[in-house]
Order: structure tokens, then C-alpha cells, then sequence
């Protein structure tokens, strides 16, 4: 076992192989070399024990027989075009969008239909196989990296029809292959629109796993209030449907509540393949303002007193100091740097314009600078640039670095505390944090820049973003608002939930995924 | 002193579908494929509606060319604020031969018959990117034509319009009548609304025909052929950078 260490050692990742007569475990290893490098990729699962066969970097003909029995099978449903293990296949669709990297499939499949995906499940199932669901891509909280490997489950490539679209009933039904734009491109022609809105071009029905949310929650909801039924496909390969087959009625008793135990499921407890999900009227006047406040503390006062005010604000967006100042130097504005609140009025032409009048009287009382405030389309669109462009302005304050971005959620009077006692501990540990929130939901994000080649300061970053989710559950509020727990807030779960709290929702998986493989490694460990 | 715009729209195939061509290989499959306004016309529409609200508008007349579908694009455009609408109604089967010249003709004599002071267009329609309506009919009138345009003001005078151009931002003035054709910069347009929607569908559409107009059909152009560009070859794998290199140099894009 002499050489191993030192294999491990150099290695950047290491493949493992399996094969169905012996238990041999082959290594492949990365190793760097100045002007060429092979790079392969590992899970290790239920390692007893290894020889080392060999020293050189090895072929993928070393890899196990029984990954291409379960290739054929694979092939023999979706087609042989639509299976892949390649490298880059299999590497893009380990990693989503967060700072973790992530662990990639042993296998990709691309299916074209329910029936398709159910096949698929069966076959992994036999096999047992890990199955992770993938939509695009663009989570942040590494819900699609397959920790144990597996078969990754691409249902946006070839499932991407809007199947039914019911205007007078503002409804409609997607595959996984619809994106929130394509949606809104689709209806907007019949005044319509989907109103969820989490930043990223995500998948909808990814949207319902992950029960996203976005800046127009405070008015429309988040993805839990937007979504009528799913049509779900279970480890075992059955079929079913949440709130009925074909049902989307506005409300319903029948039943438990299939729908809500599924969205924010995190691809767990099963693969959704289509979503019946609500459709909104667009507003026939929107303004935008934006002003700014000598402290936090002001801006949040005036978010709560125009929520009391029942104004119906349709977004209330908190940019702090930090965050305004990346937004000047990247989008060449001239915001002064203290925090801001971005607003957005829908309603009829004197609804907007009564509604913009009150909130300009509360920013007013609560020391609020100057109100700026657009009508026109292009005006709007250009005072919400600083907003719309936060996340590259804020990697732009440090070139070449990523970042974790935090995601908790408080009831909103508790919100001041929480962000005051989180920019103090971001302070204390030296890091760059702007914060953008959702104040009208109490959600609140920091982009903790961290240099990807620095794990010390990773290590702080995840510190802080720690210490912000454990003050959030003490302050009643949620160690994730939007983001989902993914691997990274397994730990805070327990806290926010208990031991109990857990256990009911691994017996749930139990009884849904007795084999354990619906995106092993996410949201709760096995026991 | 209160214009009066005629708005002209095209219904085309959307931005977003992908196109295929017939197996005639004379023209796109155009059946069952999802339509909606040319952005330029979008553009076009909003900047007259825009016109309206700032006063210096009075009245609104969009017109369209086509089939019956042609309807939706003109329901679509008063959803956004015109206020009626005119479908000069070309069969389907003629819609393959009927072009820009014909539109132009057309345009011309709408607007002599309703008195209009502008005649705006897009810039150009995405599924021929022909970019000649404009310009044709202004000739045809013998109306200043303001092309390319990125901003629209009214002077004493007439009009005042910047235009994109390749080297930048040209300004000219020109007298009104006129005949403007909207760039993409010129604004952003609105969504229509379910309220405007509804209140559409009671503002007055008229049907006529081109030869209503006194306008021939008679073709100008005709299409030899619609080919897809050529199928993307399938790239070849290297083994190492020595390899890489020898096959660049094989293919003469590399000489060291």
C-alpha cells in the first residue's frame, strides 16, 4: 500500500472502479505535470479494502465491467445518443453554480419523456445505483453533486415543451426543460406572466425541488405559493401525481398535501417531470425607486412600516454600502455609499402612483436621501441595474474570486439585529461581504468573497456564514430562505428541526426511497 | 398641433423558434409554428404610443399585411395603445410571393387616403432581414425618410431624429410628412396588459384587399432555393499537444 499515499497525495481527484468479479479497487490519479496533465475523477464508496495495480496513469479500459451493463440497459431506453460518461459530460453536470466543487456521476442520461425517466429509475434501482436529478445548473448549494456517483438524470435537454398553457385559468403546465424566461417569453403575449423570479434562468420544475424564491416574493409569493400540482417520478420508477392527475384546481382538501412534501425536496424523494404552476396578470403600471438611508437600521424601519401600511409592494430590495459601492464601480453609477432600498410598485396607473407617495412619505420620515423614482420601461430597467448586476459587481471587487453566498431568513423585525451582528463578525474576520436582501420576506444574502486557492479564508467565510444561519434559527427564523440546504446546511437542519424533526423527515425518505437513492448525501445524512 | 401615425406591423415567425426549411426547399415551415410581432414593429408601435401620451399624437392607425392570423399582431399592437387598425388581407397561399415592394405600395396609398403625417415602421423584418419598406415607401411618397432611428423629437420645423449608423450617431432634421423606421435602441416596449387586452377587442378593425388600393401583385422576385447552412462536421480528438500541432500544420494553419 506504499505507493497509495503517495498517489492520494499528488492526486487532484481519484476514480474508482469497480469490478463485478473481484473487489479490486483500480486508482486513477491526476497527476500534474508542466506542460501536460490526465485529470480524472472519484467517488469512493464502501472502500474495505485496495491493492495498488499499477503506477501509471491508467485508461478508462481499467474501468469496471458492470458500469457497462448498466450503460446497455441505460442506452437500450433513452438511446444511444442520449448516454454519456465523457468527461466533460460528466463534469459539467456534477458542479452547479455555488463555491463548492462538486463531485461528478459516473453516468449522464438525457431521456425524452416521462415514461422515459420511470425506465430509468427502474433499471438504477436494480442496479443499485444512485439517481440525481438535474435541471440547469444553476443551484447554489451543490444539490446536484452525486457524492456516491450514480446516474445523473438531465430531464431539461430533450423534456422541454410547455404542455399546456390555461390563460383564463392563469395556469400552466412545463417539462423540466422550461425555464422561467422561456415561460414568461411564451404568455406575455396574453398579459400574462410567472412571477417567481430567483435571479438565474432556472429550470421551473428545478424551481419547485429546490422551492425557490426570488425578489418578487413579498407581493407574489415564493415557488410553495405558485405551484398547483407535480407530476412526480419515485425511486422505484412509479408515477404519480401530487394533487391528482390533471388536477389544478386553485385549492383542494383531498388528501395530504403530496405537492407541498415534494417542492423543496431537493431531487430526494423523487424526479419531477412536469409542473402545473400559476401565471400571474402582468401590471398594467410598474414603477421603480430607489432611495438611499444613513443606516440599515433606517431602511429596514421603513420596510416595516410600509408592510404595516399594507401596501402591496411588489419588490423591497436591501443593497448595503458594501454592495452599492461594487455597484458604482462596475456599472459606473453614482449611488453615494450608504444603503439603499431598491422598490418596485405594480397596480393600476393611480394605484402606483398613490402607492409611491406613501412610501416616499415613510423613506422621508426615516431619514431617507433622495427618492428617485421611473416609469418608463428603459428608466426602470436602468434604475435596477445596480440590483440586476450585484453578483458581478460584487466578484468584481476582487478579481478572480468566488463566492459563498449566505441565504437566511428571519421574521423582519429581527432583521436589523441579524445584520448588524453579521457585518460586526465579517468585519472581525477580514472578509468583503455586500449584502443584498429581500427585506419585504425578512431573506437576506451576503457575498462572502473568498480566494478559491486560499482554503484559510474559505474556512472563515464558512465561519461566518455558519455563526449567520445558527443567530438566524435562535432569532426564529430559517438557516436557508431560497437556497435550499443542499450539502452544505446539513449540520444547521438538525438544529433548526431537532432530532425529532429530522427523523420524521428520514422516515418519509424511508417509506419514498427505501434503497437510498434519490441524491444521496443531501439535506439530512442517513441517520 | 396633433399627428396622426400610421403603424406598420408584420407578423413573423418568433425569435425563438427554430426554423426549418420545407422540403420543396422553396420557403420555412410555417404551419403550426408559434408567430408573434416583429420586435422592430413592437419598437415601432411603442414609440408611437409613447408619441400619443407626451400629446403629440392624436391617432394611432396600425396596419398589418397577411392571412387571418394577421388579427392577433393587430389586436396585439392596439392592446399596446393604437387605436384602430386596418388588415389588408393576402391569402396564404400568396403570402410566399408577396414583398416588400408590395408592402410599400401599399403603405403609400394608406397613407394618402388617411392623411397621415408619419409613417413608422421596424427597421426590418427578422424573417427576410429586408430593410427595404421604409425606404420604398418614402420614395414612393416622396416623403423625407428618418431610418435607423434611435431617438425621435418634434421641432418646429418637423422632426429631429438620431440614427444609428455604422460610424456612429448621425442627427438630421426633416420636414413632416415623414416616414421613420425604428433601430433597437429606440425604446423598450410594454407588455400588453389583460386589461388593455380586453378593451382591444372593441376598438375597429377594417379588412381590404390590395387590389382595394389599386396595388398589382404581380411578383418582383422570385426564391430559387432555401438551403440549411452546411452540418457542423464532427470535430476530431488529439492524443497530446504533439499531435495537436502536427495536425495544425497539416491543415496549413501553422508553419512552425
Amino acid at each position: 500500500m506504499r505507493g497509495v499515499p503517495q498517489l492520494l497525495s499528488r492526486a487532484k481527484h481519484i476514480r474508482v472502479g469497480f469490478s463485478a468479479s473481484e473487489p479490486v479497487l483500480a486508482i486513477q490519479a491526476g497527476i500534474l505535470q508542466p506542460d501536460k496533465f490526465t485529470q480524472t475523477f472519484v467517488q469512493i464508496r464502501g472502500l474495505k479494502s485496495s491493492k495498488v495495480i499499477s503506477q501509471a496513469p491508467l485508461t478508462a479500459v481499467d474501468i469496471a465491467d458492470s458500469g457497462k451493463q448498466l450503460k446497455q440497459e441505460l442506452e437500450a431506453i433513452v438511446g444511444p445518443g442520449n448516454v454519456s460518461s465523457g468527461e466533460s459530460v460528466v463534469l459539467q453536470h456534477g458542479q452547479d453554480e455555488g463555491p463548492h466543487p462538486g463531485k461528478s456521476p459516473d453516468i449522464v442520461v438525457f431521456p425524452s419523456s416521462t415514461e422515459e425517466v420511470s425506465e430509468v429509475c427502474k433499471i438504477c434501482t436494480r442496479h443499485n445505483v444512485p439517481i440525481i436529478p438535474y435541471g440547469t445548473g444553476t443551484g447554489l448549494e451543490g444539490g446536484i453533486s452525486a457524492v456516491e456517483g450514480g446516474v445523473c438524470v438531465n430531464v431539461s435537454k430533450n423534456m422541454n415543451k410547455i404542455l399546456q398553457i390555461h390563460q383564463e385559468d392563469f395556469s400552466a403546465v412545463v417539462q423540466p426543460g422550461i425555464s422561467r424566461e422561456m415561460l414568461n417569453q411564451e404568455v406575455r403575449a396574453d398579459g400574462l406572466w410567472f412571477p417567481v423570479d430567483p435571479g438565474a434562468d432556472a429550470s421551473v420544475c428545478g424551481m419547485c425541488a429546490t422551492g425557490a424564491s426570488g425578489t418578487n416574493a413579498v407581493r407574489y409569493g415564493t415557488m410553495k405559493e405558485n405551484c398547483l400540482n407535480l407530476e412526480v417520478v419515485l425511486a422505484d420508477g412509479r408515477i404519480i401525481h401530487t394533487a391528482g392527475i390533471g388536477s389544478r384546481p386553485k385549492k383542494s382538501s383531498a388528501g395530504y398535501n403530496l405537492t407541498s412534501l415534494f417542492l423543496g425536496s431537493e431531487g430526494t424523494l423523487g424526479i419531477i417531470t412536469s409542473a402545473t404552476v400559476c401565471l400571474h396578470a402582468i401590471p398594467e403600471s410598474v414603477a421603480a425607486a430607489v432611495v438611499g438611508f444613513p443606516t440599515v437600521q433606517n431602511a429596514v424601519d421603513t420596510v416595516v412600516m410600509t408592510l404595516q401600511c399594507s401596501v402591496p409592494m411588489a419588490r423591497m430590495e436591501l443593497l448595503d454600502e458594501v454592495q452599492m459601492k461594487a455597484c458604482n464601480e462596475y456599472s459606473g453609477l453614482s449611488y453615494p455609499e450608504t444603503p439603499h432600498l431598491f422598490l418596485e410598485f405594480h397596480g393600476s396607473e393611480s394605484e402606483v402612483e398613490s402607492q409611491t407617495e406613501t412610501v416616499r412619505d415613510i423613506a422621508a420620515d426615516n431619514e431617507g436621501g433622495e427618492f428617485q423614482w421611473a416609469v418608463q420601461q428603459e428608466d426602470r430597467t436602468k434604475l435596477w441595474t445596480a440590483r440586476h448586476r450585484a453578483y458581478y459587481a460584487d466578484i468584481a471587487l476582487r478579481p478572480g474570486c468566488r463566492s459563498l453566498t449566505t441565504d437566511v431568513c428571519v421574521p423582519v423585525s429581527a432583521l436589523p439585529d441579524l445584520v448588524t451582528a453579521t457585518k460586526a463578525d465579517i468585519a472581525e474576520h477580514g472578509l468583503i461581504g455586500p449584502m443584498v436582501g429581500h427585506v419585504g420576506d425578512g431573506n437576506f444574502h451576503t457575498m462572502l468573497l473568498f480566494d478559491p486557492a486560499d482554503p484559510e479564508e474559505f474556512r472563515k467565510c464558512k465561519e461566518v456564514a455558519n455563526k449567520m444561519a445558527r443567530s438566524a434559527i435562535a432569532l426564529g427564523g430559517t438557516c436557508t430562505g431560497e437556497h435550499g440546504v443542499g450539502q452544505g446546511k446539513m449540520a444547521l437542519l438538525e438544529e433548526q428541526f431537532g432530532k425529532d424533526g429530522i427523523d420524521v423527515m428520514r422516515k418519509i425518505k424511508g417509506a419514498l426511497d427505501p434503497q437510498q437513492l434519490m441524491n444521496p448525501g443531501k439535506i439530512f445524512s442517513r441517520k | 398641433m396633433a399627428l396622426k401615425v400610421l403603424v406598420g406591423c408584420k407578423r413573423v415567425i418568433d425569435y425563438a423558434v427554430k426554423i426549418r426549411i420545407k422540403p420543396d426547399k422553396l420557403g420555412v415551415v410555417t404551419e403550426g409554428v408559434k408567430h408573434s410581432m416583429n420586435p422592430f414593429d413592437e419598437i415601432a408601435v411603442e414609440e408611437a404610443v409613447r408619441m400619443k401620451e407626451a400629446k403629440l399624437v392624436n391617432e394611432i392607425i396600425v396596419v398589418s399585411c397577411g392571412p387571418a392570423q394577421a388579427m392577433e399582431t393587430i389586436r396585439t399592437a392596439l392592446a399596446m395603445g393604437a387605436d384602430r387598425g386596418i388588415h389588408v388581407e393576402i391569402p396564404l397561399g400568396q403570402m410566399d410571393t408577396f414583398q416588400p415592394l408590395h408592402v410599400s405600395k401599399v403603405l403609400a396609398k394608406l397613407a394618402e387616403k388617411e392623411k397621415v403625417d408619419i409613417v413608422m415602421l421596424g427597421k426590418l423584418a427578422i424573417d427576410d432581414d429586408a430593410n427595404q419598406t421604409a425606404q420604398m415607401t418614402a420614395s414612393l411618397l416622396d416623403w423625407p425618410q428618418g431610418v435607423f432611428a434611435s431617438k425621435i423629437d418634434k421641432t418646429d420645423a418637423g422632426l429631429e431624429i438620431i440614427r444609428e449608423v455604422d460610424g456612429g450617431l448621425e442627427t438630421i432634421r426633416t420636414t413632416l410628412p415623414a416616414v421613420l423606421s425604428a433601430d433597437l435602441r429606440l425604446n423598450e416596449p410594454r407588455y400588453a396588459t389583460l386589461p388593455n387586452i380586453m378593451k382591444a377587442k372593441k376598438k375597429k378593425v377594417v379588412k381590404m384587399k390590395p387590389a382595394d388600393l389599386g396595388v398589382d401583385m404581380a411578383p418582383r422576385i422570385q426564391v430559387v432555393s432555401v438551403e440549411d447552412p452546411p452540418v457542423r462536421e464532427a470535430g476530431q480528438t488529439v492524443s497530446d499537444v504533439d499531435d495537436l500541432v502536427a495536425k495544425l500544420k497539416d491543415k496549413g494553419f501553422s508553419s512552425a
